[in-house]
């Protein structure tokens, strides 16, 4: 009798797509101490309860926009629709930007009740999360850009298994931060 | 800059002419001197500039303890001769000319002494050289899943080393709050000198470290899980690349925790904030503007990467000294899958022990009991293993040499280190131990020593695959014998006199009638340190000596070990062999497992009939 097993080699999802996911655990690590370490401090009393500002929930609806956005961009790029695809990648692009900018005026509005980093732990709480996410969108946004220069040059629209991937990894990456945000929006409604 | 990815499709598709599988000396990813040994891609010389960074590092850290080992044994000597290596830190007395070291000083000494062997020696110097080495060896593939990602890896390690080595020269010195950095030695620059611009650097330096072991880590898992040759299953891995797998996976998951508290401490330090500040007085003056934190908080963040940390530094030690004990007792590895398998719990375990580092810090006392609970635990996977470790040699046709004995040091070491984990685990006797040199004594047994042991062993082991040339082994057992014996007369004595309470951290201990009486027995460590800095040395020579003049190594198996690494060429370029990668049929540990063959390699096919080991 043969005991012997040799399968296919063994190569089950793109390394670079499984090293994302990995990174992104390490990225949930993080977050997930910050939001610990908020809790923790938040149970032992003298917080300093203020009402998050609106643009913070805007924001969270851009986000959601933008995810639906690329993901069907995705779908459409598969499909080989450039035409729409790019748009879509575009306004995708925009929004992340416009995330950016609505986080800047929501701590401006902040500001404006008297709101500020070093006010109690809840706004420096506050501060550490939406700027560590803020970051990490800015990073998206990079990414994103690079994509979206292949995306509208006419020279590399067209479709290759390596700008899929491309497109994959970046819009993966998007979708995380995109749902970050929901989680940490929703985190702090709860909370506060 | 090349394509990240040396998949072989990838290779090929790059490759028109020939396949890669024919041709492997000058590729595209090392077209020139800087590629080659600078920015180099291939995983081969990524581990030996981490492995040579950490014996840079090893030597500055190690250099620093014999430099407060002095001040230890000798407290009242004249230091003054230190002056041309330490300038002011030096206090010189005007009248008599004689010299002190500057307490400040001492303390940096000290926090820079562990900041510098736990982060990049034991984990960037051990885990970096031999995940990188032996990875893509052992697994079968070219090189790590991304190369780039790996060169980066290294250069932010070095970028790191090279902030932290800047702040030594600091007129105000580097960071002195100890390795661990507790608030608010680490945020107020009122503090000590050491907290002002040293502990910027000092967190500067360490947010890049997390980013080079992250980087690492990623690739080494993605790797390992993705990039196996064919027929090379999980149960066939060799247990070093077990080990590798789960430090890397510790690391995921513990360093970014580690970051953000670096992250709320810098926005202390910078913004005002006060997550870690609360009732702080500086010269008698109440900080009312900085309230409401808690330090605590910054020791749960901080020992949730602290702990796991400890195994990331002992599990790749592990790893070597289970493949160095098995082909050189030439016998398979006993218990092969327990071994797997008590790694597996230790890495658990390791995330939920976190707190026994803070039973005296003002936690809840009844959070110690749970506790108490895992850390005594974690002995269980750990005597399973040391007990395969001694089945593995016993009655075995062993090779007394360099590489075993290292690795039965480290068995030693283990052993008796871990004893005192016991004492310590226990939050009631620790009452009584802790911050003392009993706990110093611990520590640095059971992961400084034991790392060290496991580290040798690999090097001692692996040399040839990285040069093509052995070490020299009568220099390799002179540097065994009188480490061993060293640290243990390092170490040993420091069990007594911190069960007879003498604490941790002091800069003397002369002033204090309990503790002067121990003044020889300091004196003996000091000494006993000097000549186990010095066997180090040697081994430095020996190491950079063997690389130019050592015994070349003429056949490509020179163990008779089993596993890939041994099939690649002598001279291996990148992309590691010349033609196919070679393909695997059994589990690595077929030593003296047959009446008419000494050992079989993974590559060659199963008879008919035959089980696979392990099973």
């Amino acid at each position: 009798m043969i005991t012997e097993i040799t399968g296919p080699k063994i190569k089950r999802i793109h390394p670079k797509k499984f090293a994302l996911w990995m990174a992104l655990v390490s990225m949930i690590m993080f977050f997930t101490a910050l939001t610990s370490a908020y809790i923790v401090r938040k149970a032992a009393g003298n917080w300093y309860a203020f009402e998050i500002p609106k643009e913070f929930f805007l924001s969270g609806g851009v986000a959601l926009v933008n995810s639906v956005l690329l993901h069907v961009a995705y779908r459409l790029y598969k499909e080989r629709n450039y035409t729409i695809f790019k748009l879509l990648i575009s306004l995708g692009f925009v929004l992340g930007v416009a995330f950016v900018v609505l986080q800047y005026l929501g701590w401006l509005a902040l500001n404006g009740q008297g709101v500020y980093a070093q006010t109690n732990q809840s706004s420096s709480f506050f501060l550490i999360l939406t700027l560590s996410h803020g970051l990490h969108v800015i990073g998206a946004i990079t990414a994103l850009m690079v994509s979206w220069i292949y995306a509208i040059r006419p020279s590399t629209t067209a479709w290759t298994e390596k700008r899929q991937l491309r497109l994959e990894l970046t819009f993966t990456f998007w979708h995380f931060v995109d749902i970050l945000w929901i989680y940490l929006l929703i985190f702090f409604w709860v909370q506060q | 800059m090349a394509d990240i990815n040396i998949a072989e499709q990838d290779l090929h598709q790059e490759d028109g002419h020939h396949g890669h599988d024919d041709h492997h000396h000058g590729d595209k990813y090392q077209s020139s001197f800087v590629d080659r040994y600078v920015f180099s891609q291939d995983h081969k010389t990524i581990a030996k500039q981490f492995l040579i960074t950490g014996m840079f590092w090893a030597v500055i850290g190690a250099g620093m303890s014999i430099i407060f080992r002095l001040q230890l044994g000798f407290p009242d000597s004249d230091m003054a001769w230190l002056q041309p290596l330490l300038g002011g830190w030096i206090e010189i007395d005007p009248v008599t000319g004689s010299g002190v070291l500057s307490p400040d000083f001492y303390y940096a000494l000290v926090t820079m002494h562990g900041t510098i062997l736990v982060f990049f020696v034991l984990t960037a110097g051990l885990s970096g050289t031999f995940s990188n080495l032996l990875i893509p060896l052992q697994v079968g593939a070219r090189d790590m899943a991304s190369p780039l990602m790996n060169m980066l890896s290294y250069w932010f390690f070095f970028l790191s080393g090279a902030i932290m080595f800047i702040s030594l020269f600091l007129n105000t010195g580097p960071f002195s709050g100890g390795w661990t950095a507790y608030p608010p030695l680490s945020e107020l620059p009122q503090a000590s000198d050491g907290s002002k611009a040293g502990a910027t650097l000092w967190i500067i330096s360490l947010v890049f470290f997390v980013v080079s072991v992250l980087l690492g880590g990623i690739n080494y898992i993605t790797t390992i899980l993705n990039m196996r040759t064919k027929g090379m299953h999980m149960f066939r891995m060799p247990l070093t690349i077990w080990a590798f797998l789960i430090t890397a996976v510790l690391g995921l998951l513990s360093f970014p925790v580690l970051a953000s508290g670096f992250f709320m401490v810098t926005f202390d330090r910078v913004l005002g904030t006060s997550f870690f500040l609360n009732e702080i007085y500086v010269a008698g003056e109440a900080l009312t503007t900085r309230v409401g934190g808690s330090a605590i908080l910054y020791q749960h963040l901080f020992w949730f990467l602290g702990h796991p940390e400890v195994y990331i530094i002992i599990l790749p030690a592990m790893g070597i000294v289970s493949e160095v004990l098995s082909v050189h007792s030439r016998k398979p590895i006993f218990g092969y899958k327990a071994m797997v398998f008590s790694i597996l719990a230790i890495a658990v375990l390791s995330f939920l022990v976190w707190a026994h580092h803070m039973y005296m810090s003002g936690m809840n006392p009844f959070i110690a009991n749970i506790f108490v609970l895992f850390t005594l635990i974690i002995a269980v996977p750990s005597a399973v293993k040391v007990f395969n470790w001694i089945a593995t040699i016993w009655g075995g046709n062993v090779r007394f040499n360099s590489a075993l004995l290292f690795s039965i040091g480290f068995v030693s070491m283990f052993i008796s280190g871990g004893l005192t984990g016991i004492f310590l685990g226990n939050s009631a006797i620790d009452i009584q131990q802790h911050d003392t040199y009993f706990v110093v004594a611990h520590f640095h047994i059971v992961m400084g020593v034991a790392a060290f042991f496991g580290m040798y062993a690999g090097i001692y082991h692996w040399f040839p695959r990285m040069y093509g040339r052995f070490m020299n082994e009568t220099l390799g057992k002179i540097h065994f014998w009188g480490t061993l014996i060293g640290a243990y007369a390092v170490f040993g004595p420091m069990h007594y006199i911190g069960m007879a309470g003498v604490p941790r951290r002091y800069y003397k201990f002369d002033g204090f009638d309990a503790f002067s009486q121990f003044t020889e027995i300091n004196q003996f460590i000091t000494i006993a340190a000097i000549i186990v800095f010095v066997l180090q040395i040697l081994f430095i020579i020996n190491f950079f000596y063997s690389m130019y003049k050592g015994r070349r190594q003429t056949e490509m198996n020179p163990w008779g070990a089993t596993t890939l690494e041994w099939t690649a060429p002598i001279d291996a370029g990148h992309g590691n062999w010349d033609g196919e990668i070679p393909e695997v049929h059994r589990w690595p540990y077929d030593l003296s497992r047959y009446e008419d063959r000494e050992f079989v390699m993974q590559t060659e096919p199963l008879a008919e009939g035959e089980m696979d080991g392990g099973h």
